[in-house]
This record gives C-alpha cells, sequence and structure tokens, in this order.
C-alpha cells in the first residue's frame, strides 16, 4: 500500500520535469521564475497563520474542547453517534496536527477495528482542516470578505461526522 | 473569520479560568507564534518548489492538456467561470488532491486563487468562484486516505484499507452538501 502511493509523487514531478524537456523548454530556468513568485505568496500568508495557529493553541490548551464535546452531547446521542469521537470532530475543522494526535490516542484507546475507531477513521478520511484552507487561500490574496465560505464549509464538515457512523454500519457492519 | 477568531480567543479565555488552566494557556500563546513561523519554513520550501514546476507544466501545455480531462467536472462546478488560465490552476489543484497529494495541492491552489482574483470586481471580496473553491479544498477529496489507512495499521488494524469505500462515500456526500450549500447560499452574502 505504501508502495504503489510512494510512488505517485516522484512519478509527478518526473513526468513534469520530462514533459517541459520534450517541448524543449529550458526546464531549470522557468523553474527558477516560478519558485521565485512562490516567496510572496509564502508571505502573504504568514500574518494570518500566526494568528490562525495561535488561536487554535489556546482553544487546546484551555480545556474548551471538552466543554464544546458537553454541549453536543445530547445531540450526539440522539443521532447515534459515539460521544468519544466529538472532540475530534470539533478540532478536525481547526487543527491538522491536533487531529492527528487525537486519532492516535482514539486508535489506541479504543483500537481501530472497533466502532469508535472505525467511526473516526472515516472522519479523519473524509475531512480536512476547514479553517486553516480558508486562512490559508484568502490570506494569501488578501481577501476580507469570505462570504458563505465558512456556512458552506461546516455543512459539509457536520455531513461528514453525522454520516461516519452510519456509513460504519453500512458498509462494513 | 472575524467573529470566529474572536470567539476563540475569547472562549479559551475564560474556559481556562473555569478549569484553572491559565499557565498552559499562557505558554500556548508563546509557543503558537513560533509554531505557526515553523509551519511557514516548512511551507515555503513546498510552495516555492510546486510553484517552479507548475511554471515548467504551464509553458510545457501540460496544464491544458489535464484541464481539457477535467472539463466536464469543472463545467458542473464552476458554470460561469471563463478564464482559461484560472481553469487551468484549478484543474491542477483538483488533480493533486485527488491523487493525495495535500502539499502539492495547496501551492496550485493558491495560484487558483490569485487567477480567480484578477477577475473579481472588488478584491477584498470572495467570488461565488472562490468560494465554492476553497470549500473544495477544505473538504477532503483525495481517492485513498493513505494516512489514515497507515496509522489504522500502525496500531494493529485487521484490514486497514476498510474504511476505503466508507470514507470516499463519505467525502462525496460532505463535498457534494458543501457546494450546494455555496450555491444556495450564493444570493445570501452578496458581494
Amino acid at each position: 500500500m505504501s508502495n504503489f502511493t510512494d510512488y505517485i509523487l516522484p512519478f509527478i514531478v518526473a513526468m513534469i520535469v520530462g514533459f517541459g524537456a520534450i517541448k524543449g523548454l529550458n526546464v531549470f530556468d522557468v523553474f527558477l521564475d516560478g519558485a521565485k513568485s512562490g516567496f510572496k505568496t509564502v508571505l502573504g500568508i504568514t500574518p494570518a497563520l500566526i494568528g490562525l495557529i495561535v488561536a487554535v493553541n489556546m482553544l487546546k490548551s484551555s480545556g474548551g474542547l471538552d466543554v464544546i464535546s458537553n454541549i453536543f452531547e445530547p445531540v450526539c446521542s440522539f443521532l447515534k453517534i459515539p460521544k468519544e469521537i466529538t472532540p475530534l470532530a470539533i478540532l478536525s475543522p481547526i487543527s491538522g496536527s491536533g487531529t492527528i494526535s487525537m486519532f492516535e490516542t482514539i486508535l489506541k484507546e479504543y483500537g481501530p477495528d472497533s466502532f469508535v475507531g472505525r467511526c473516526a477513521s472515516i472522519i479523519m478520511g473524509s475531512t480536512e482542516t476547514t479553517f486553516y484552507a480558508i486562512t490559508l487561500y484568502y490570506g494569501s490574496c488578501n481577501i476580507k470578505n469570505t462570504r458563505h465560505t465558512l456556512p458552506s464549509a461546516i455543512c459539509a464538515d457536520l455531513v461528514s461526522f453525522v454520516f461516519s457512523s452510519f456509513a460504519v454500519k453500512l458498509f462494513i457492519l | 473569520m472575524n467573529y470566529v477568531w474572536v470567539i476563540i480567543i475569547f472562549f479559551s479565555f475564560f474556559c481556562a479560568i473555569a478549569t484553572n488552566n491559565m499557565s498552559s494557556l499562557s505558554s500556548a500563546v508563546i509557543s503558537g507564534g513560533t509554531e505557526a513561523i515553523t509551519l511557514v519554513l516548512k511551507l515555503s520550501g513546498i510552495i516555492c518548489f510546486w510553484n517552479g514546476l507548475m511554471a515548467i507544466a504551464e509553458k510545457s501545455g501540460l496544464t491544458q492538456v489535464i484541464s481539457k480531462l477535467l472539463k466536464p467536472v469543472m463545467k458542473l462546478l464552476f458554470p460561469k467561470l471563463k478564464d482559461e488560465k484560472a481553469k487551468n490552476a484549478i484543474s491542477m489543484n483538483l488533480t493533486a488532491n485527488l491523487l493525495g497529494l495535500g502539499n502539492a495541492a495547496t501551492p496550485l491552489g493558491l495560484e487558483a486563487m490569485k487567477r480567480l482574483q484578477e477577475n473579481a470586481l472588488k478584491k477584498d471580496t470572495a467570488t461565488d468562484e472562490m468560494v465554492r473553491f476553497v470549500v473544495l479544498n477544505s473538504a477532503a477529496l483525495h481517492l485513498v486516505p493513505t494516512t489514515v489507512a497507515l496509522l489504522r495499521q500502525e496500531f494493529g488494524s485487521q484490514n486497514p484499507m476498510e474504511i476505503l469505500l466508507p470514507s470516499i462515500v463519505t467525502s462525496l456526500f460532505s463535498v457534494s452538501i458543501g457546494v450546494f450549500m455555496t450555491f444556495i447560499l450564493r444570493k445570501a452574502f452578496k458581494i
């Protein structure tokens, strides 16, 4: 499994460079020009990332996650979603690294083939770090008014969360 | 994002008071900045590298080829988008996402945002296309959840890949809802 996926990235890099060379481009010069413009993007995203990451770190260390999970508990038990995965679902839109370490904790505690472990796996496989993506993409071109991005993206995340336990029952059990 | 930021910070502050966690909160404030810069440094290499590769792909005509392959999908997702360069950049980003190359997808996506912004009338406001594009990127589009499968294997799963089908179905479902919402909410949030 890791064997096959290891091929993808190098193959694509080789393909892009090879294709350019066949077409007679000075590939390295073109590469340098493109890479130079990358620095501007990096500078553009830095302030937004600092703001987001500090806020997320504060949320994680304040014990706020448990408070939110407790608020959601009645809803979860109504929808028959295991309450152990609520903190994961709340953390997954805001912190990528935090979600992975929480996912590892769940796998260790409940086992990857348990119901909770499977639900958590599906949430992990079907969501991205929403807030990070929004901050990064809009921060890079200095857009202040993001309009309906956040509500739409949160809807998508909620669907993953609610549907995950259903998908486990439907496809695995 | 303005409100979200304020809410997160205030919420954390009051939770820390309630749970007596103020010392870890204060160290989180300090370490957060460092963490962000570390992340930016990590990202900067990848972003510059893929920007360079993207320049090659563009000049050699490779992006146009990929863009043509994705034409039906693009028509469905971005019916009003005319700019060919923006379409090419979006196609490259979606391809990278589908292949699970998150690291490559981000720089390609930022490039696409720049192109989309060139077509925007108001430079500080997201267009319908930008919103849809960011929502697509904030949901998972990859076909194979490699990281999850690897972690499952590490923790002794009998069948690490059993989550493949349910994950894909769940992603498809959630991405569709996200995109659907962008079409519905478009009018409610005026430019």
